[in-house]
């Protein structure tokens, strides 16, 4: 989906700093998301990726700057946050009523919900009988129950495995195209590629890059060519298929073994981190 | 409004799923107490012109009120701590206090179960005791004022250790000193009254009068309901402290 820079924002960050002592795990970070944009937040651990979501859901205080949110927001946080001895249904009861949602319609919604995340079958459920793949899955449509403006998502397939992980991005893409605007965040880069309309780097409480992914790639090239050998991995980025391939031939070699493929989103990563390694 | 409701149904929800282990949890120490203190000295053991097992029973009542409003101080600290359910709470546009009512009354009710358990027991042993609105007034004002100081300490401790400090500094010798064991008029002045300021004791002598007919104190209803809307006041404030 291609947002023109004429929509509105939905998320606008200035200069927000996040002080833990003197740790700093926001450091003055600035950027804005476009109505209806996925936006997916890379980085490694410790990056301030839950820092930065917490304060745009209102769970911490930022130290200074400005987060604002345009309209409901809805959040799905990393660790699981559900009430064990409480049914499936009862959690996204609570959930409703939190967020003043008349009682009929708290039903029919549920209802609604469980069927679009695929777990019906389990409303009467309670939490502790689930296994992960649908605990995220009530995590999820429980923030969905108020019909957030803003969806949240911080490490949403974090454990889960592949074919969980596939049903939760194809889930996550459907909510995008109901109009929902969607923050991500990841480590996993694939998942972020795959998604996301815009991809931010955070790295030690800073934006290192934000862009889409095909220019985020575009910076290193189009096409990659990785050599191992005795002496480890060495890849070259190429601006095209023909100096790549021309490149290849040089280098081909007894012992080593050598490949082509197009660059990813992991290669631009990769690049844009590796410089600023402190 | 809504925000109270969701609130106080969690606790409410979170009872039902384990009525019965709850019911037999606030049912343990006051029998331990009714049948070493109560029985174990035999109806020979007389307070005034009151056997010390009728004696005894409001005093129990007032501390099992107060020992499971507190009490919902755990719950709510396996909430934040544990489940991290509070985080919901925090992010939901509901004000700071519909949530402290909706615990404060999710403490009471529990409070209210457990007094429950006490007057059932000594409607059985057939005692001459009265349970009437005055005594469940009483039960229900100093059940407010504890599940609020429970409310309020839960929010301002950061960690789960830092509870039992509290409980034991603060709850369990209330539980012993405020007139609910022995009359306080038996001790020398200089140690009844400190023990008269403590609000346990309002409620065990309060409730020890509405059991055996005899008319409350209006001074220590007065108290207890300054003492209930002082305590939500504090719980209201300390919310916000358990912000990072
Ligand atoms: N409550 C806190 N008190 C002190 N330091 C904190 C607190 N929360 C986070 N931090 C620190 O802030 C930094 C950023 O943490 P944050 O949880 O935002 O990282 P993250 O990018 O979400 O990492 P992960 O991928 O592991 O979830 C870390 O160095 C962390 O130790
Ligand atoms: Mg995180």
């Amino acid at each position: 989906m291609n947002q023109s820079d004429s929509t509105p924002f939905a998320v606008t960050i200035q200069n927000l700093t996040k002080k833990y002592g003197s740790l700093k795990a926001l450091d003055k970070i600035t950027f804005s998301v476009h109505k209806g944009e996925l936006f997916a937040l890379l980085g490694p651990n410790g990056a301030g990726k839950t820092t930065l979501v917490r304060i745009l859901t209102g769970l911490t205080r930022p130290s200074f700057g400005i987060a604002q949110v345009n309209g409901q927001a809805g959040l799905v946080p990393q660790a699981l946050n559900l009430d064990y001895d409480l049914t499936v249904s009862e959690n996204l009861l609570i959930h409703g009523l939190l967020y003043h949602m008349p009682y009929p319609a708290i039903g029919s919604r549920i209802r609604e919900l469980l069927a679009y995340t695929e777990i019906a079958h389990k409303a009467r459920a309670t939490i502790r009988t689930l296994s992960g793949g649908m605990k995220r899955r009530v995590m999820i449509a429980r923030a969905l129950m108020h019909d957030p403006e803003v969806l949240f998502l911080d490490e949403p397939t974090v454990g889960l495995d592949p074919h969980i992980r596939r049903k939760i991005w194809s889930l996550i893409k459907r909510v995008q195209g109901q109009g929902t605007t969607i923050l991500l965040t990841t480590h996993y880069i694939e998942e972020a590629e795959l998604l996301a309309d815009k991809v931010a780097l955070l790295d030690h409480g800073t934006i290192v890059a934000l862009d889409t992914p095909r220019n985020l790639k575009a910076r290193m090239g189009t096409y990659a060519v990785d050599i191992v050998d005795d002496n480890g991995l060495a890849t070259n980025y190429f601006p095209d298929k023909e100096s790549a391939r021309k490149a290849m031939l040089d280098m081909g070699e007894q012992g080593r073994a050598i490949t082509l493929r197009q660059v990813t989103l992991e290669d631009a990563v990769v690049g844009l981190t590796g410089r600023t390694e402190k | 409004m809504n925000g109270f409701i969701a609130v106080y149904l969690r606790e409410l929800l979170i009872l039902k799923h384990r009525f019965w282990r709850m019911l037999m949890s606030f049912a343990v120490s006051p029998v331990l107490y009714l049948v070493a203190f109560g029985l174990g000295m035999g109806k020979n053991v007389k307070v005034g012109h009151q056997s010390y097992v009728e004696f005894l029973i409001p005093g129990l009542v007032a501390m099992s009120s107060m020992m499971q409003g507190f009490g919902i101080n755990v719950e709510i600290n396996v909430t934040r701590f544990y489940l991290k359910v509070f985080e919901e709470f925090q992010a939901a546009p509901i004000s700071n206090l519909s949530y402290v009512c909706g615990e404060v009354a999710g403490g009471v009710t529990r409070a209210i179960l457990a007094s429950c358990v006490i007057v059932c027991l000594s409607l059985v042993t057939g005692l001459g005791l009265t349970f009437g609105p005055d005594f469940w007034g009483l039960v229900f004002l100093n059940a407010t004022v504890f599940a609020a100081l429970g409310v309020t300490s839960a929010m301002l401790i950061k960690n789960h250790a830092d509870q039992a400090l509290i409980t034991n500094l603060v709850i369990t010798p209330m539980a012993f000193l405020g007139g609910t064991f022995f009359p306080l008029k038996n001790l020398p002045p200089w140690a009844r009254a400190p023990l008269e300021l403590i609000p346990l004791s309002h409620a065990s002598r309060g409730l020890r009068m509405a059991a055996s007919h005899r008319p409350v104190s209006p001074e220590d209803c007065i108290i207890l309901a300054v003492l209930s809307i002082a305590a939500i006041g504090l719980a209201w404030w300390s919310v916000d402290r358990a912000k990072d």
